[in-house]
C-alpha cells in the first residue's frame, strides 16, 4: 500500500500543478478586477453573450447527434469483425487523425467553397454552384469530421466486449434483428454512447477554429469569444475566465446528466 | 537631451536631404566594424520577437539578414515570430518570457507607451536612424520618437475581381463595400478595429474612434452591410481573392502586389474617403535584458542593403530613404506601394483609443457577428436551472426506482 502511494505520487503533483491550480486560477480571475478587487460583474457580464452560448450549445448537440448517428452502426460493423480486417478497419478510424487538425480543417475551406472542389465537380455536370462554406452546415460538418473517431472508438471498445452467444442466444429465443438489437446490443452499449457523447461534445462546444475557418467569421463560438478575451483585441482575461467558468459550469452539468443514464456497475471498460 | 536628440535628428534629416546620392552608403562588407564587433566574443545571443514572414531568410538566394548579423557581430540572434499585434501584448503583459527587439504596430506601440511598456532607445547608438525618411520620425504613435524605429509601412485599400464587378463600376469608395450589387461577394476586416475603421471613414470621420455616437452610427452602418458579407476574415482574404471566392475585399496595399501576380484579374483602388496608413516599428520593451544588442541590431536592420534585402523580401514600402534610393524605378513609382504625397497626406494612422470606447466598440463588434436574433439575458441563468433541476428529478427517479423491489 505505501508502495502504490509512493507510485502515485508524480500523477497527484502533476494534477495539482497543472489541472487543480488553473482551474483555481480561472475562478479566481473569473471573480476579480483587473486590479484584483473582488466582483461578480464579469460572471453577470457573460449573460450579454446568450446568443453564442446557445449557438455553440445548439451546434455541438447536432455534431454530437450527427456522429452517434453515423459512428454507432460502424463501431458494431467494426466489433463483429474478425481479426486483420478489424485491425484495418481501426487503423482506417486513426488515419486522419494522424495529419494536423488545422491542415483537415483548412483542406475542408478548398473543398467546400464556392469555386472549391466540390462545387466545381458538381458545375461539371451543370450543378450548383451551391453556398456551403460559411454556413452553421459548414461548422457541424467540420466537427463532426474531427471528432468521429473520439465517438467510434470508445463505441468500438465496448462493443467488442458483448459475447457473441448472447446475441445468439436472443436469437435462439426467437429475438427478430430489431428485437435483438434493441433488448441487447443497444442496454449493453450504453456506457459506450456515453463515453462517446462526452468525448464529443466537450471539445465540440468549446472549438473555436472550426467556426473561424468554416463559419466565415459570423458564426461566433464560446471558444472564439473567449480566445479574443485573450489574444483578440478585447483583451480582457478577466472577463474570459468568467466566460470559461460558465461553460465549464454547463459541460458538467450535461455529463451529470448523462451519468444518470447508465448504471454504475457497467463502468468497467470505459476509455474515459 | 531630448532636445539634443531633437537637433542630431533635424541635422541628420538635412544631410538626408541635402544627399540624395548617398555618397557614404556602406555597400557589401562596408559596416562600420568598430561599432559592429564591439560585443564579439563574448557569446551573447539578443531575443527578437517578429511577425512572420517579416524578415528576409535567405530564401531564393535572398541575404539572411539574421546569419549576416551573427557573423558579423558575434552575437547569436534569438528569433521568434508572432501572428498578431494582440498575441505579443498579451505575451508582453503577463511576462514571463524577455524580449530584447519587437516590432509592432503602430497603434500598439501607443497603446504600450502609455502602459509604460517600452524602454526608450538611445539614439547615439543608432546611427543608421539618420537613413529615415522625415516624413515618418515623431509619428502620432511616438510624437517624440522615443521609443520607436519604423521598419515598415503599408497602407489599406480595396481589392476587387474585374471579372465580377460592374465595368466602370465607382471603385474608389468604401461604399461598394455597401452595395447589395454583391451582396455575398464582400470579404470583410474581421476584426473590430479594422471594420469599424472602414465604417468612420465611409462616414467621414476619422478612422479612430471618438466618441459614443460615432460608434453608434457605425455599429447601424455595419449591422446593415451584415447581410450582405460572405466572410468576416483576415488573412485568408489573400487566398479567397486570389481564388476568386469573392469580388471585392479590403487588403494590404503591400499583399496586392504578390495576388496580383497570382491572378491578374485582381485590381486596387484607394477609397477617396481616406484610409489607413500603418507602421510596425521596432522597439524596446521595459524589461529586455540586452538593450545595447537590440539598438545593435535594430542599427544594423537600418542598413541600406539589409533594408533593402527585408523590403524586397516583405513587399511593403520602406521608411528608410536610403534603401528607397535603392529600389529599382519600377517599384518606386508603383502607386499601390507608393502613392502620391497628396494622396498620402489624407492617410490616418490607427491610434490606441480611449479605453473606455475601446471597450464599448469590442462589445459592439462582438454583437455584430455574433447575434442574429436577440435573447433575453435571463435565457442563459434560466436554461442552467433546468438543467439542475432535471438532474435533480433524474436523480430522485433513479432512488424511486431502486427502493422498488426487483421483479
Amino acid at each position: 500500500m505505501p508502495k502504490a502511494k509512493y507510485a502515485s505520487l508524480p500523477y497527484i503533483l502533476w494534477s495539482l500543478v497543472f489541472v487543480v491550480a488553473p482551474l483555481a486560477l480561472v475562478v479566481v480571475f473569473a471573480l476579480t478586477t483587473p486590479d484584483g478587487g473582488f466582483t461578480i460583474a464579469n460572471v453577470t457580464k457573460v449573460a450579454e453573450y446568450t446568443p453564442v452560448f446557445l449557438r455553440s450549445l445548439w451546434l455541438a448537440v447536432l455534431a454530437t447527434a450527427a456522429c452517434l448517428l453515423a459512428g454507432y452502426p460502424l463501431a458494431f460493423i467494426m466489433s463483429r469483425q474478425g481479426g486483420i480486417s478489424q485491425r484495418t478497419l481501426v487503423m482506417l478510424i486513426m488515419l486522419p487523425m494522424w495529419m494536423n487538425f488545422l491542415l483537415r480543417t483548412y483542406s475542408w475551406m478548398t473543398l467546400l467553397e464556392n469555386n472549391g472542389i466540390i462545387n466545381s465537380l458538381l458545375g461539371f455536370f451543370g450543378l450548383g454552384p451551391f453556398r456551403m462554406i460559411n454556413t452553421q452546415g459548414a461548422v457541424v460538418l467540420g466537427m463532426v469530421y474531427n471528432y468521429l473517431p473520439f465517438m467510434i472508438l470508445p463505441l468500438y471498445s465496448i462493443m467488442t466486449k458483448i459475447d457473441g452467444r448472447v446475441i445468439e442466444a436472443a436469437q435462439d429465443l426467437g429475438a427478430n434483428s430489431f428485437q435483438v438489437f434493441l433488448r441487447v446490443v443497444l442496454p449493453l452499449s450504453v456506457p459506450g454512447i456515453t463515453t462517446g457523447i462526452t468525448m464529443v461534445f466537450v471539445p465540440a462546444i468549446s472549438t473555436f477554429i472550426i467556426s473561424r475557418m468554416l463559419g466565415g467569421g459570423a458564426n461566433m463560438m464560446i471558444g472564439d469569444l473567449i480566445d479574443a478575451q485573450f489574444l483578440g483585441n478585447a483583451y480582457n482575461p478577466n472577463l474570459g475566465a468568467a466566460i470559461s467558468l460558465v461553460l465549464m459550469i454547463f459541460v458538467l452539468l450535461i455529463m451529470s446528466m448523462l451519468n444518470m443514464f447508465e448504471d454504475s456497475e457497467d463502468k468497467e471498460g470505459l476509455i474515459l | 537631451m531630448k532636445t539634443l536628440f531633437a537637433v542630431l535628428t533635424a541635422l541628420a534629416m538635412a544631410l538626408t536631404l541635402s544627399a540624395p546620392a548617398f555618397a557614404d552608403t556602406p555597400s557589401e562588407g562596408g559596416y562600420d566594424l568598430a561599432y559592429y564587433e564591439q560585443y564579439k566574443g563574448q557569446g551573447l545571443s539578443v531575443n527578437v520577437y517578429n511577425w512572420g514572414e517579416y524578415i528576409s531568410n535567405g530564401d531564393d538566394g535572398s541575404l539572411d539578414v539574421n546569419a549576416a548579423f551573427e557573423e558579423l557581430t558575434g552575437i547569436k540572434v534569438v528569433y521568434n515570430t508572432f501572428d498578431t499585434n494582440e498575441i505579443l501584448y498579451a505575451k508582453l503583459k503577463t511576462g514571463g518570457s524577455s524580449y530584447d527587439v519587437i516590432i509592432p504596430s503602430d497603434y500598439t506601440i501607443a497603446r504600450m507607451i502609455e502602459e509604460d511598456m517600452l524602454r526608450p532607445i538611445d539614439f547615439d547608438h543608432v546611427p543608421n536612424f539618420r537613413y529615415i525618411d522625415p516624413q515618418y520620425v515623431n509619428p502620432d504613435y511616438d510624437p517624440q520618437n522615443r521609443f520607436s524605429v519604423p521598419y515598415t509601412w503599408g497602407t489599406v485599400g480595396l481589392i476587387y475581381n474585374t471579372t465580377m464587378v460592374d465595368p466602370g463600376e465607382d471603385m474608389e469608395t468604401w461604399d461598394v463595400l455597401w452595395n447589395e450589387k454583391y451582396s455575398k461577394n464582400i470579404l470583410m476586416f474581421g476584426n473590430s478595429r479594422d471594420a469599424f475603421a472602414i465604417a468612420f471613414k465611409r462616414m467621414g470621420t476619422s478612422l479612430n474612434v471618438q466618441s459614443q455616437e460615432q460608434l453608434d452610427e457605425a455599429t447601424q452602418m455595419l449591422i446593415q452591410q451584415k447581410p450582405l458579407v460572405q466572410a468576416y476574415v483576415m488573412d485568408e482574404i489573400f487566398d479567397k481573392m486570389t481564388g476568386g471566392e469573392a469580388a471585392i475585399a479590403p487588403y494590404y496595399a503591400g499583399d496586392f502586389i504578390t495576388m496580383h501576380a497570382d491572378n491578374p484579374d485582381l485590381a486596387f483602388a484607394f477609397p477617396r474617403e481616406g484610409t489607413n496608413i500603418f507602421t510596425d516599428a521596432m522597439c524596446i520593451p521595459k524589461d529586455a535584458q540586452n538593450p545595447e544588442l537590440a539598438e545593435l541590431y535594430i542599427n544594423f536592420m537600418l542598413e541600406p542593403q539589409v533594408g533593402l534585402a527585408n523590403i524586397q523580401y516583405i513587399g511593403y514600402s520602406t521608411p528608410n530613404a536610403a534603401v528607397y534610393d535603392l529600389l529599382d524605378d519600377e517599384t518606386k513609382q508603383n502607386p499601390v506601394q507608393y502613392p502620391p504625397k497628396e494622396l498620402l497626406d489624407t492617410f490616418e494612422y490607427l491610434t490606441h483609443p480611449d479605453p473606455h470606447l475601446a471597450k464599448a466598440m469590442d462589445d459592439a463588434w462582438t454583437k455584430i457577428v455574433s447575434a442574429d436574433q436577440a435573447y433575453s439575458d435571463m435565457l442563459l441563468p434560466a436554461v442552467l436551472a433546468v438543467c439542475v433541476i432535471a438532474i435533480v428529478a433524474l436523480a430522485v427517479v433513479r432512488t424511486v426506482k431502486k427502493k422498488r423491489p426487483q421483479g
